[in-house]
């Protein structure tokens, strides 16, 4: 359970980020975060883990004040939040496995990790993970020789192996062409349902978040404008969030045919 | 069509200036030229003198075409030893220190209080010359390779730190940020979200200030600070150009061979 209570981000640059953003998200569901580019989209999601550091107001992770925890407190919170980014974000020189493995250096001392002696069922469940994303023979390559869905199928494993209980997720299909996007973002909410975690998904395909996701979010100028379900996101609804366009096309409903994933 | 496409239309198309400020842009023309001619005015041409050198470095020259490797060829193999023990020492600890130092340098990933320190350490290393250092160390520690060690590493300190934190301020940020939202530690978030990073510069780097520290322990050896210098300076007091020619025919193909390794080594590791 997520409770964001008046989370507010102000820059030095004296832009206000968000403002007084309050939402509860219980364990299992996933939302979609959509609004404009600026929105605080980004910022929302980095607010929650604190790699930004919000102005005021709290985040609240199963009963844990993530806002007010010192640096060994933050740590272990990290733990708990899993986060895949628009631009897959693998470290490019590492391989496929340290890169998967390296979701557990919350878990493991220094020594081990430089070593890479992880734990035998950190690597058991380094290998599941890729296998069930179809990548179990890729291990040894190096990250920058997989394709970008392959790369944000290593993402999301990253983000599994430590064991959250929430996936903070950046924009997962924007460097995706739009058979990728669906296979990722399918993927991702699968896994979301087989473990009962909670996710924020960023996106900017209005249409394609309407096709996954329990519950749509938007965010205007750092402000929530809209919360509710993919089927109450009407053309007035857009046009508060985005502007006027003529929003028909977007949200017509689109058949989900079968890819494998 | 509007009134300001209107206006545009017809109208040739310029670059506009690097500098706007017109008075400032043709003072700097100016003020260049007038540089150049006074500088080049100021060169003074003995023509004299050089009729009378002329005949000397033709001598030099022509030792070249018979180098003497045999006559000196202990003092050369100790010097050229010394050089490469120098060498290889200094930039090995150099490497060392610098690699903490260029971390604290970097704007990124260091607070302001240790980033100004380690700046400060860079700046003071890359102020002083090689030559200034090792006439301060000889004076302290008397002559010998000790204090062209001692150089070198202080050297190589400025140059390695500079360039590795420049590195680490234009790394990928998501890529480390990426490691520290799993909850990773500094020093797991160093080794994981930034090392990969700037690895393949890190090792071109030693690689080159390798080669640099070769070059340089021959200069300090003039200095009396170890090495083939020594040797070389020695050589030339004695007017002993064939054996001068023989040491330079040495330092050149040494370093033109770390420079050859250098290549090969950074090619390998993209």
């Amino acid at each position: 359970m997520l409770e964001l209570q008046g989370l507010t981000k102000v820059y030095n640059t004296g832009d206000k980020a968000l403002s007084d953003v309050t939402l509860s998200i219980p364990d299992g569901q996933v939302v979609a975060l959509i609004g404009p580019s600026g929105a605080g989209k980004s910022t929302l999601i980095r607010c929650i883990n604190r790699l930004v550091q919000p102005t005021s107001g709290s985040a609240t992770l199963d009963d844990v004040n993530v806002t007010a925890l010192g640096s060994a407190g933050l740590r272990k919170a990290r733990r708990k939040m899993g986060m895949i980014f628009q631009e897959y974000a693998l470290v490019e020189r590492l391989t496929v496995m340290e890169n998967v493995l390296s979701g557990r250096l919350g878990y493991v001392g220094f020594w081990r990790s430089l070593f890479r002696k992880f734990p035998q069922k950190d690597v058991d469940e380094a290998y599941r993970l890729l296998d069930r994303v179809g990548l179990l023979e890729m291990a040894d390559k190096r990250a920058d020789a997989l394709s970008g869905g392959q790369r944000q199928r290593v993402g999301i494993c990253r983000a599994l192996i430590q064991d959250p209980s929430l996936l903070l997720v950046d924009e997962p299909t924007a460097s995706l062409d739009p058979k990728t996007s669906r296979q990722i973002m399918r993927l991702i909410v699968e896994l979301c349902t087989e473990r009962g975690l909670a996710a924020i998904i960023n996106i900017h395909d209005v249409a394609l978040a309407q096709m996954f996701v329990q519950r749509v979010v938007g965010l205007k100028l750092g402000v929530v404008v809209f919360d509710g379900g993919p089927d109450d996101l009407l053309p007035e609804v857009l046009t508060d969030i985005y502007g006027e366009e003529d929003w028909e096309a977007t949200i017509e409903k689109v058949d989900d045919e079968d890819e494998e994933v | 069509m509007s009134a300001a496409l209107e206006a545009k239309l017809g109208q040739a198309w310029k670059k506009p200036p690097f500098i706007s400020n017109p008075v400032f842009r043709w003072a700097l023309f100016i003020g260049t030229a007038v540089y150049i001619i006074a500088a080049f005015s100021g060169i003074e041409i003995n023509l004299d003198r050089i009729a009378r050198g002329w005949a000397r470095g033709w001598e030099f020259i022509k030792a070249f075409t018979e180098p003497d490797f045999t006559s000196r060829w202990k003092d050369i193999y100790k010097g050229i030893y010394e050089s490469i023990v120098m060498t290889v020492a200094s930039t090995v600890v150099g490497i060392a220190i610098s690699i903490p130092i260029a971390l604290g340098a970097a704007r990124n990933i260091a607070p302001l209080p240790i980033y100004l320190i380690c700046r400060a350490i860079v700046a003071i290393s890359r102020a002083l010359n090689e030559i200034i250092v090792a006439i301060i160390l000889v004076a302290i520690l008397g002559f010998g390779p000790l204090a062209g060690f001692i150089t070198l590493s202080f050297a190589t300190i400025g140059f390695l730190a500079k360039l590795l934190a420049e590195d680490i301020e234009n790394m990928n940020k998501v890529q480390a940020e990426a490691i520290k939202s799993t909850g990773a530690s500094w020093s797991q978030w160093i080794n994981y979200g930034v090392q990969p990073q700037v690895m393949p510069r890190l090792i071109g780097l030693s690689m080159y200030r390798l080669d640099i520290n070769f070059r340089e322990s021959a200069v300090l050896g003039l200095v009396g600070a170890g090495g083939i210098g020594g040797t070389l300076n020695t050589a030339f007091d004695r007017y002993e150009f064939d054996t001068v020619a023989a040491i330079l025919i040495i330092i050149i193909v040494t370093v033109m061979f770390l420079e050859y390794l250098s290549g090969v080594i950074r090619a390998r590791i993209q």
